[in-house]
């Protein structure tokens, strides 16, 4: 049997319904995905260690409870972002895996 | 006009690093940077937060870092111009002229951007009509408490920041606490303290809320604040103080005709020079092939740049290369006695 790996397709929705839908290997953040495919909208300016939260994202509620639970200091670091709701997530906390294929994830207006 | 060998600009740990880089090569250096202390993203982000990654160091938090680095850059007696941010460089014949928004200027041929992400700013209020009231009504750090007494004030955030002014400006004003979740974080006394002046009606608490609103057109009158299942609700307001933290943002660096990549700057590996000659670029706010946002590559930046900047600091000289463990000359920069 061949073993088959999927490179799971993640989608980024803009503000303006602009959708961009990129492969982004297992293992790395949504963060970085959008980084590498330069996909406008995730500033991520303190390089993924949760200490500015400009990589702010809104999950679909379909999806939000697939993802690994956030901890205390991603709450705490969300209450600084730009229009932070209950369904909010720093791109740079969710890891890539092939569960996570076809995700699609909603940008804010803006990041700061 | 302050004349020296190099100007840096940034006092994170990549900034301080190069003061001791040029120190030891026999390079003065002035240093600016627009927070009010040196530390960089590590004082103002994580000052509690543990780094693993320095070398020979295991553990250590981004203000014992710090403070580790100014004992060691002490010896070069460097200056620190803190609170001013440059707002131009130009040319003139072989040096660069700084000018920083507290009127001060600097000249050197050589000018280090250890700069990070930029500066770092207060995260503003994201309604359009918060402009007109910022800096009269609504502010985002309080400079002046006196001028709160007797008066109404409402404080967004979760923070210490606004924890720890709803329990000061509490003693002489009404505060209204408003926070988008239940939870607050911030040290365990000063939770129950707030608690405490809840049950007191010092502070009343309003969560999970948003601001929705300011009501006022010349004169903010109060705010409409929305909770979680949707209905609003008016609360009188003279004051909005607002803690959400800092931004980033690079700033007038962008204007200096410099190469700039997804808010960073090229640099030759070699020695770390940008597209200008005698302008150079390390940490964060560098980029090249391979780069890596760590304190580690941010220390070899600078001592690449920093040698550097001796060729232009004393062309008539001709660099030498010394350990600190042999030669006298950096012993004596170090001020060890003999």
């Amino acid at each position: 049997m061949p073993i088959i790996k999927i490179v799971p397709k993640i989608t980024y929705i803009a503000h303006d319904k602009k959708k961009n839908t990129v492969e982004v290997p297992v293992g790395l953040t949504v963060m970085e995905g959008a980084l590498q495919n330069n996909i406008q909208g995730i500033d991520a300016d303190c390089g993924g260690s949760m200490a500015c939260a400009t990589c702010h994202v809104y999950i679909p509620e379909n999806w939000f409870n697939k993802i690994e639970k956030l901890h205390d200091a991603e709450q705490d670091m969300l209450d600084m972002a730009f229009e932070p709701k209950k369904n909010s997530r720093l791109s740079c906390q969710i890891i890539v895996s092939e569960d996570l294929d076809g995700l699609e994830v909603m940008m804010p207006i803006k990041q700061t | 006009m302050i004349k020296t060998d190099a100007i840096i600009i940034g006092a994170g740990p990549t900034g301080l690093f190069a003061v001791h880089q040029l120190g030891i090569i026999g390079l003065k250096c002035e240093i600016i940077d627009n927070l009010d202390r040196a530390g960089g993203q590590c004082i103002e982000l994580y000052p509690d937060k543990p780094i693993y990654d320095i070398p020979a160091i295991p553990e250590c938090t981004g203000e014992e870092l710090t403070n580790g680095l100014l004992k060691q850059v002490a010896p070069f007696k460097a200056n620190f111009h803190l609170n001013q941010r440059v707002e131009e460089i130009k040319q003139e014949n072989n040096s660069w002229i700084l000018k920083t928004n507290k009127g001060n200027t600097f000249s050197a041929p050589n000018v280090i951007i250890a700069g990070g992400v930029g500066s770092f700013e207060p995260r503003k209020l994201t309604l359009k009509e918060a402009e007109k009231f910022e800096g009269n009504q609504i502010f985002y750090s309080v400079v002046n408490k006196n001028i709160f007494q007797n008066k109404k004030i409402s404080i967004f955030g979760g923070g210490d920041s606004a924890l720890d002014w709803a329990l000061e400006l509490s003693k002489t004003n009404e505060i209204t606490l408003i926070h988008r979740r239940t939870e607050f974080r911030g040290a365990a006394h000063t939770l129950s303290e707030i608690k405490q002046k809840e049950k007191e009606g010092k502070i009343l608490i309003k969560t999970p809320c948003t601001l929705k609103s300011i009501e006022g057109d010349k004169v903010m009158t109060g705010i409409k604040i929305e909770h979680e299942d949707g209905t609003l609700e008016n609360i009188k307001t003279d004051y909005i103080l607002s803690f959400f933290g800092l931004i980033m943002k690079l700033g007038p660096i962008a204007e200096w005709g410099l190469n700039i990549d997804k808010k960073t700057i090229p640099v030759n590996t070699e020695t770390f020079q940008t597209n200008k000659e005698g302008i150079f670029a390390i940490g964060d706010i560098c980029t090249y092939p391979g780069k890596l946002k760590l304190i580690l590559s941010g220390f070899h930046e600078g001592a690449l740049a920093a040698r550097a900047c001796f060729k232009r600091a004393k062309p008539d000289e001709t660099y030498r290369f010394e350990f600190t463990t042999a030669s006298k000359n950096i012993h004596d920069r170090l001020g060890l006695k003999k």
